[in-house]
């Protein structure tokens, strides 16, 4: 029946040319069609930088005055050296420290100002003589017999960028040079570790990525202290006044923080933008009835009631409204007449001397008393000015450790000077701008790293190119910044890094990722089985026939051969 | 302006806590008339200016706290002691608002300070909630009294209105006080009794304050305001719909011009073609017309009227609309409930019958530029309409799934047979026998006798 073959030929050529359409230009053209839209985002580099390879590097100048190095040791000098320390902190953090040393003798000028009488008026004078760059440091070291320095003071830190080393005895014996310098390397180390990056500030620093393992309790509290690095932050003032019908309150909040708070912001301006609003409140009191002491005839508020004082006031303080930067608060207490004074007192029932108490991460309280400006026989409202400058200076002091300046004690034998008139030394602010930026690098890296890694996992979001190109923005400013951490640019590095920290937030909060996030997978099978099951299985079914036909041809032919 | 227009809305959304923060583009327009900025300002321009309403949302306790939150002594002291919620929302009507301008800090104007007003507007309606008995009090509303002053307020008064009541043959009014004081209120002279909290001797002997109010008589008639306004939809079926706008004019022989203020949604299309405005039967040219018209999905309309009002009469305005079909993402959850559109607003100068102080308060905003002249003793009122609530024809929602069966089905069928026509091959077979026969055979087979 030639007929029927040639019909069932016909109708197995047929059925293979249908599923060769259907394979070769169905299946791609809907992959291509239903695909979402993903730019390409740098994830190799992402990788490279997960691996955080921080090289943290500060020049140090070490000046010889006269009298300190011998003639035989001056001929070696000018001399430069590089110190490197590796730190292997986990398995996904190495840093590197260096020191490039440069040794060299006073000049003339420089010998002039240090002959001055006090050590601040040298330091002044050293200072005016040449300005230092951000990040870097200059020691003195001046002889045994100078008298800028007192008995059993061995350092001097200025409030600027230099620091007064003195010679001690057993270095007069250093016959050559190197010997020389050998015993001065101890000191020259404690020096940096002070002024500059030392690792327990980095680590800290790095708290987020790596498991921090606190040496004291002391430690773990002041880790916790500072807030977390932000490109901005927000100051409000807050004055409570519980009972305005005995109390009427004067403060000039505006001159006073024009006066006081605002140089140290405008110092503190590279790392970060500051602005500074005030209010005042009235019936609010404290979540916390003080007790009264008959010994002392005040109330007290021992420190166990101190973390129950902020709550119920935090919910009126109306922080937080107009912006998305952490906000520091600062309220000043002044108690009503009936429980007037109030004082704090600590862990050993002592009163605290500035009657004031800060919360981590959160702002500080402090409780003006004001029943020795009026008698018992006065007329309500009494009106009460307040005196900004004790008030200020306790606020600037918790000012200081909320952000970070560390106020950890120097180790002995060093005399710190008393920081200028902004409130900050310079080489505080270097400090700050060390852990910050590695700690922006830190966050960044940390940020964009689990965005590419959620962005592999989830191959529904549609990446849009305005992310793509928000991470790329993010991962060419962390490069740069290592870059400059490495060359030593401390100002630079520290732009980069709160750059990089910018563009990964706003690429990892993107509200465009969310959109075909819950696309759950069962719903696209109840999409696509309806249409696909009806025109696949004709076409598999004739598939397989074709193949059990040609294999019962084979078997006969096998058959007809034997 | 956009950028700070949207910030300003997510934060007073944030602070609120109301809904603010849906006011975008689609809702807000750019009222070139109807509105003038209070207090001392520099510029008129009236592209600074923004206008937005949201009309489903409603009032309600969440927003009542922070308002008070803003008062200086809070809920703790004052008047605002009397501001308990389960009382203010058992009422008729409820309205809260807060205004911010800049005025000048003393006589010669030289530094700017912000004055921030709140205002709270309640209506309690006593006779129907169920209290019989015509008598109301401070008690009876707010379930407490007033002990004190707020000590930070400068001044801190009850007006109670007595001018229907000189001999106190409508009501009696206690405790009794002294202190009277006239005022013009919308156009009308009108006395009050003027309780001072921060007076000590308005507390008297029991230390505390409970004005209360015994209803004498039953009669007294109410003031029919001189301008009053209502707004509906008309038409049939889920296309097209004409909106009417009546403004009722009940000044016995003056006529006053008013500026209408309509913002309508992008989704109802307005045929401004089809606009007419009618008083007493005759056809009222407006003599001022600012049309924006809207972008889909982007502005909503924006028309602004100037209309001259007849004495006594009735003016009414009518455009035609058409109702636009949405995308299927843009329905909300309940889309037979309605989409709402905003309420018209009527800024007028209404000539009152009262001869009145020339001096201008500080409160009344500049209208010397749309009208020629002032009028000597005339007040500014702002009349809102009614908002709409209109029906956009919506789709069926289960379309989807109809949509993949009937594809499937379409697919399976048609495709289905070509391919067996394209693949099979033909043979001839013998007749089938007939039903019966077949039935019979299968009986058969059943009983174990052979087939036919």
């Amino acid at each position: 029946m030639a007929t029927a073959e040639v019909e069932r030929r016909r109708g197995q050529l047929a059925a293979l040319s249908i599923a060769a359409v259907v394979i070769i230009v169905g299946v791609p053209l809907w992959w291509k069609t239903t695909e979402t839209y993903r730019a390409w985002l740098p994830v190799s580099q992402i990788r490279e930088l997960a691996k955080l390879q921080l090289q943290l590097s500060a020049d140090v100048e070490v000046v010889f005055a006269r009298g300190t190095v011998t003639p035989e040791q001056q001929k070696k000098v000018p001399l430069t050296k590089t110190q490197e320390e590796d730190h292997a902190v986990d398995e996904g953090t190495t840093l590197k420290y260096r020191y490039e040393t440069k040794y060299r003798t006073a000049t003339i000028m420089e010998e002039d100002a240090l002959n001055k009488p006090t050590a601040a008026e040298a330091d002044l004078a050293l200072h005016m003589l040449s300005e230092s760059p951000c990040g870097s440091l200059v020691i003195y070291v001046i002889p045994e017999s100078s008298s800028l320095l007192h008995e059993d003071v061995k350092v001097y830190v200025g409030q600027r960028r230099t620091a007064l080393l003195r010679v001690v005895a057993q270095m007069r014996t250093a016959k050559t040079f190197e010997q020389l310098l050998d015993c001065l390397q101890p000191h020259i180390i404690q020096v940096l570790r002070m002024m500059s990056f030392s690792r327990a500030d980095i680590i800290a620093a790095l708290s987020d990525r790596v498991r921090f393992h606190p040496g004291s309790k002391e430690s773990v509290a002041d880790s916790m202290r500072a807030f977390k690095s932000s490109p901005g932050y927000e100051i409000t003032f807050s004055l409570l006044n519980p009972d305005p019908k005995s109390h009427r309150l004067h403060w000039d909040i505006e001159g006073a923080a024009q006066t006081y708070i605002q140089p140290l912001l405008m110092k503190m301006s590279p790392v970060a933008n500051f602005s500074i609003d005030s209010q005042t409140l009235h019936y609010a009191v404290l979540g916390v009835n003080p007790r009264y002491d008959g010994s002392r005839s005040a109330y007290t508020l021992n420190a166990d009631s101190l973390a129950h004082v902020i709550n119920p006031v935090e919910a009126r303080l109306g922080s937080n409204a107009a912006s998305s930067n952490p906000v520091l608060n600062f309220l000043l207490y002044v108690p009503d007449s009936h429980h007037s004074p109030l004082y704090i007192q600590d862990h050993h029932k002592q009163e605290v001397p500035s009657n004031a108490f800060h919360s981590p991460r959160w702002g500080g309280i402090m409780v003006y008393n004001v029943d020795s400006s009026y008698g018992p026989e006065a007329e309500f409202p009494v009106d009460i000015n307040i005196n900004m400058a004790k008030v200020m200076g306790v606020f600037l002091a918790q000012l200081r450790l909320l952000l970070g300046v560390q106020s950890s004690p120097p180790p002995p034998g060093f005399l710190v000077a008393p920081c200028g008139s902004t409130g900050l030394a310079d080489w505080e602010l270097d400090r700050l701008m060390w852990s910050r930026s590695v700690e922006n690098i830190a966050t960044a890296t940390t940020t964009i790293t689990s965005l590419a890694q959620l962005l592999d996992q989830i191959g529904n979001i549609v990446i849009n190119d305005n992310i793509a190109e928000q991470v790329s923005n993010a991962v060419t400013s962390l490069q740069l910044a290592v870059a400059e951490l490495d060359a030593g640019n401390l100002g630079f590095a520290l732009q980069f890094s709160k750059e990089a920290i910018l563009a990964s937030e706003k690429a990892f909060f993107d509200p465009s990722l969310l959109h075909l996030l819950y696309f759950p997978d069962d719903q696209k099978f109840a999409i696509y089985i309806p249409l696909f099951l009806p025109m696949c299985v004709p076409i598999l079914l004739s598939l397989l026939k074709i193949a059990s036909e040609a294999r019962q041809k084979r078997r006969e032919k096998q058959a007809k051969k034997d | 302006v956009d950028a700070t227009w949207k910030e300003l809305t997510n934060v007073l959304s944030g602070i609120f806590c109301a809904s603010l923060n849906f006011i975008d583009s689609t809702n807000t327009v750019q009222p070139s008339a109807s509105f003038k900025p209070l207090g001392i300002a520099n510029g008129t321009d009236h592209r600074f200016l923004r206008y937005a309403t949201l009309p489903r949302e409603i009032v309600c306790t969440e927003n009542l706290t922070p308002w008070k939150k803003l008062l200086p002594c809070g809920s703790k002291a004052g008047l605002a002691v009397l501001l308990k919620s389960e009382k203010l929302f058992h009422s008729s009507f409820h309205s809260q608002a807060v205004h911010i301008r800049p005025v000048c800090q003393d006589q010669q104007c030289k530094t700017m300070s912000l004055e921030l007003r709140q205002t709270l507007n309640v209506v309690f309606d006593l006779h129907t909630s169920g209290q019989g008995k015509r008598e109301w009090s401070l008690f009876k509303m707010f379930s407490r009294t007033l002990t004190e002053a707020c000590p930070l307020a400068a001044s801190s008064k009850i007006y109670i209105d007595i001018t229907d009541n000189p001999q106190e043959e409508q009501f009696e009014l206690s405790p009794a006080t002294p202190l009277l004081s006239q005022a013009v209120v919308l156009g009308d002279r009108r006395t009050f009794s003027v309780y001072d909290l921060t007076q000590q001797v308005t507390f008297g002997t029991v230390r505390s304050l409970n004005v209360l109010i015994r209803w004498k008589s039953t009669e007294g008639d109410m003031l029919r305001p001189l301008l009053h306004a209502e707004r509906y939809v008309a038409g049939y079926g889920l296309q097209t719909g004409e909106i009417h706008t009546l403004m009722y004019n009940n000044h016995p022989f003056r006529s006053f011009p008013v500026l209408l203020l309509d913002s309508v949604p992008w989704y109802l299309r307005l045929y401004i073609h089809t606009l007419t405005v009618t008083s007493k039967g005759k056809d009222n040219k407006p003599s001022y017309i600012h049309y924006e018209p809207s972008k889909d999905r982007v502005r909503p309309h924006l028309l602004e009227m100037l209309v001259q009002l007849p004495p006594h009469s009735v003016t009414e305005i009518t455009v035609q609309f058409e109702r636009a079909l949405l995308k299927w993402t843009e329905y909300t959850p309940d889309p037979n409930h309605g989409f709402y559109v905003g309420s018209s607003v009527i800024s007028a100068l209404v000539p009152s019958t009262v001869a009145m102080n020339t001096n201008i308060t500080e409160e009344q905003p500049l209208f010397s530029t749309f009208f020629p002249c002032k009028e000597e003793s005339s007040y500014f009122v702002r009349v809102y309409t009614e908002p709409l609530l209109v029906n956009l024809p919506t789709p069926d929602f289960s379309m989807p799934y109809n949509v993949i069966c009937l594809t499937c089905t379409v697919v399976a069928v048609g495709y289905g047979s070509l391919y067996n026509l394209l693949t099979r091959s033909f043979q001839i077979e013998e007749p089938n026998p007939g039903l019966a026969k077949r039935i019979a055979n299968i009986i058969r087979k059943m009983r174990g006798v052979p087939p036919l």
